[in-house]
């Protein structure tokens, strides 16, 4: 079932003028970006910047107070739309369901809809398992799994929606650096495979400049810089070039003392 | 609370409109009926014989004063029937059943679970909503039925052993059979088919609406079995009105 990138020259995702508040505090302060099809956009930005919050945005967990987000050029306003277009998201949490086993997790979606049989299921299953490195695992259980792990299992779970669009929230965050490398190489592969739009956030910078397309880099609920990796990175906003060349010196510290 | 009572209407109308799609999620029914069972059958049982006991206890002594020996059986009988039986098994499944429902959803509203099926599309009410509702609608009156039978036996024991009452058991269960009709057993079950609506919406609701952290869990559930008892109480008093008006 693999999705030829529509070419029809409209953007895939298309966010116009987002804003979000909180009990008063404006988390989002009118986002206008524009995601083309197959495209890998990575989202970066310090913690706290809105990230997470815009993504759900696009997967329609939370309503906007203004603006739009479209996909394929129909605005998303109810989940009847939104359930038209698979769209899967990879939570910062992992999310999986507790009370069901890695492979059940694995399987629901296609479980619940019936679109395969069980046996089919299963093989889906293994297959999506093996690709995030985690064969044999389908019987335990969430708890009995590390941060990396549930991660994985996630992301194992999101690829057998056989998504167009899929979202990953921070998707390296707990793994060490080489499943990191072998994350965002599956990531880029998926997108080679399948042609999904892949929306990527995380703060890693190694792993954001590696896989993206085209990224932006959100501060305190606005964009600050948008395009190419080079374009970000030739950015001349200050804020742009203390987020990308931020690094820990010891030294400085130790001789301050 | 009215924009809660709103709620909940809509729950129970999505619930009802997913009806249909019950049997896809038969196993899913089934689980939770086992787990209802499994629960609750021993607490009903122990409940239910001190219950029958209690009630002949109080009242059987003052009508054999009266000379009204030939209708313990149907006063304990008919009480359990119509009303002990239902409300006392709806309160303590909302308590056993209500709780864990409204915990189960809401750690998994919490902990983004939710978020995590609506993502993949799936309905949350007809993912985790429906198949309790059900459950717990046939486990209750048929954990009701089971109630009555040891509340008379209860209430059986008491009457033939008590020496204030000493009314002998098969004279306490014709008197019993004499009055308690499939009519007054019927009433009964309806009203916990009700309660049990009650309990399975109420539940749901505060779970799926379950937010902050592991303190919103707990303010879920005892907001679930509280408001459940309470909504039982005052269900019942027009449940009967109306059922007596029925001439049920
Ligand atoms: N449901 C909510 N209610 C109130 N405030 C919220 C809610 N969700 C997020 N926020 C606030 O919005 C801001 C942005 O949160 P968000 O989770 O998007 O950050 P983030 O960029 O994903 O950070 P991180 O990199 O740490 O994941 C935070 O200040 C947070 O407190
Ligand atoms: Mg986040």
């Amino acid at each position: 079932m693999s999705q030829a990138p529509t070419k029809n020259g409209r953007p895939c995702v298309e966010v116009k003028d987002l804003r979000k508040s909180f009990g008063g505090c404006e988390v989002l302060k009118g986002i206008n970006m524009e995601v083309d099809s197959g495209e890998i956009f990575v989202i970066m930005g310090p913690s706290g910047s809105g990230k997470s919050v815009l993504l759900r945005h696009l997967v329609g967990l939370l309503a906007s107070d203004s603006g739009t987000v479209s996909i394929e050029g129909n605005v998303i306003d109810s989940p009847e739309i939104l359930s038209k277009y698979r769209v899967a998201m990879v939570f910062q949490s992992g999310a999986l369901l507790g009370s069901l086993s890695v492979a059940e997790n694995v399987g629901l979606y296609l479980r619940e809809h019936r679109l395969k049989k069980p046996a089919e299921i299963d093989a889906i299953v293994k297959e999506k398992l093996a690709i995030v490195g985690l064969e044999g695992a389908e019987d335990r259980m969430p708890t009995e799994l590390s941060g990396g792990m549930k991660k994985r299992v996630s992301i194992a779970r999101a690829l057998v929606m056989e998504p167009q669009i899929i979202l990953y929230d921070e998707p390296t965050s707990e793994l060490d650096p080489l499943i990191s490398v072998t994350i965002g190489e599956e990531i880029v592969k998926l997108r080679e495979q399948t042609g999904a739009t892949s929306i990527v956030v995380t703060h890693d910078r190694d792993l954001g400049f590696g896989i993206a397309d085209r990224m932006a880099i959100l501060r305190h609920g606005e964009l600050v810089a948008l395009g190419t990796p080079d374009e970000v990175r030739s950015s001349p906003r200050e804020e742009v070039q203390t987020f990308l060349n931020a690094t820990f010196q010891r030294q400085s510290i130790t001789e301050t003392q | 609370m009215f924009r809660d009572i709103g709620q909940m209407v809509i729950l129970a109308w999505r619930t009802l409109c997913a009806l249909p799609l019950s049997f896809r999620h038969l196993r899913k029914v089934i689980d939770q009926f086992y787990e209802i069972g499994n629960a609750s059958l021993l607490m009903a049982c122990i409940l239910s014989l001190f219950i029958g006991g209690v009630l002949a206890l109080q009242t059987g002594p003052i009508m054999v004063e009266r000379g009204l020996s030939a209708v313990v059986g149907s006063v304990v009988g008919l009480s359990l029937c119509k009303e002990l039986a239902p409300v006392m098994m709806a309160v303590l499944i909302a308590g056993r059943i209500g709780s864990a429902m409204a915990a189960e959803i809401g750690s998994m509203a919490v902990y983004q679970e939710i978020d995590a099926l609506r993502t993949m599309n799936i309905d949350p009410i007809h993912y985790l909503v429906l198949p309790r509702v059900i459950a717990v609608s046939i486990a209750l009156p048929c954990l009701v039925v089971f109630s009555i039978l040891v509340g008379w036996v209860g209430g059986g024991i008491v009457s033939s052993a008590n020496a204030d009452i000493a009314v002998p058991w098969q004279a306490y269960f014709s008197s019993l059979s004499r009055v308690v009709d499939n009519w007054a057993v019927l009433n009964g079950l309806t009203k916990s088919f009700v309660f049990a609506l009650v309990i399975g919406i109420v539940s749901c609701h505060q779970g799926l609406n379950t937010i902050g952290g592991p303190r919103g869990i707990g303010r879920s559930v005892t907001k679930a079995v509280v408001n459940s008892i309470v909504l039982i109480l005052i269900v019942d008093y027009f449940l009967t009105r109306l059922l007596l008006q029925l001439d049920f």
